[in-house]
């Protein structure tokens, strides 16, 4: 009962994230909401195991983090540079 | 529970792909992509294929997002207008799709326990990989195991694959670099 009222929880947060990363009028928004898109991920797949009895999936939840990361890394750095591979050592 | 958390997710999925195609933002383009691959793993995980879902994660939402951002530093990210009227890839589209739902009413229903795929090998592998004491996870037992030959020529393809991409990409930069020290020594 517990984890059913979390997983409903997670999912109104995940329509609100969601609705902002279609709407949001400036890309750092929709930035943001990826970024939360994948939190939001993170969440229900660790509630879902526990309501369906496999909390395992904890583990799985653990690369989505790594994933995540990644992904807003990356997004950050082509905006601050414009550039994936630009490296301050280069002395650009 | 289940059917209702997987009628919001593919509700969410539907808004998304809506808005990747209303989106003329390149850039948001790849986040609306990058939250797709999100949505679409947690119902992977709903309907119980974990590892595919990872699978969806990692390609999808992480490698993904890392390589379209770095096609938008060479294209730019604004979308330029449509050459033609999108009436023909419209009509292409939807008879595909329409083909596709068409041949699902043939498949079994979902999660039908004695479907072909359930009757042919699956039995087999089963049965072996409890004689043999193989890993308890069924798939690793099939990947590794009894296709084991398999995994490790697909894995030798794609490391090929990969020193290969990485060695033009090396020389790439190395020329780039010497051409603009002869530049700057003019």
């Amino acid at each position: 009962m517990m984890f059913a009222a979390a997983t409903l929880a997670i999912l109104a947060a995940l329509a609100l994230v969601v609705s902002r990363a279609i709407l949001g009028p400036t890309v750092f928004d929709r930035a943001l909401a990826g970024n939360s898109v994948g939190t939001l991920a993170i969440l229900l797949l660790a509630v879902v195991g526990f309501l369906t009895g496999r909390p395992e999936w904890l583990d799985i939840a653990i690369t989505y983090g790594l994933l995540n990361l990644i992904g807003t890394l990356a997004v950050l750095k082509y905006f601050r540079y414009g550039d994936l591979a630009y490296d301050d050592e280069d002395g650009a | 529970m289940i059917e209702l958390i997987e009628g919001v997710l593919l509700t969410m999925l539907a808004a998304v792909t809506i808005a990747i195609v209303r989106q003329h933002n390149l850039f948001g383009v790849v986040i609306l992509a990058g939250v797709y691959s999100f949505l679409m793993a947690s119902v992977l995980i709903v309907l119980d294929a974990v590892d595919v879902a990872m699978t969806e994660a990692s390609v999808g939402a992480g490698i993904s997002t890392v390589i379209l951002l770095a096609t938008l530093y060479l294209t730019g990210s604004r979308e330029d207008p449509p050459a033609h009227t999108p009436a023909l890839p419209l009509f292409v589209a939807t008879v595909t799709g329409a083909a596709l739902i068409w041949g699902t009413f043939q498949l079994p229903g979902f999660g039908v326990a004695h479907s072909p795929i359930h009757d042919h090998v699956a039995p087999a592998y089963l049965e072996a990989s409890t004689k043999h004491e193989m890993p308890p996870n069924v798939v690793t037992a099939v990947l590794a195991d009894f296709r084991g030959y398999d995994t490790l020529g697909e894995t030798t393809v794609i490391f090929t694959a990969g020193i290969g991409v990485m060695l033009l990409l090396r020389g790439r930069r190395k020329r780039q670099h010497g051409s603009a020290k002869e530049a700057s020594d003019t």
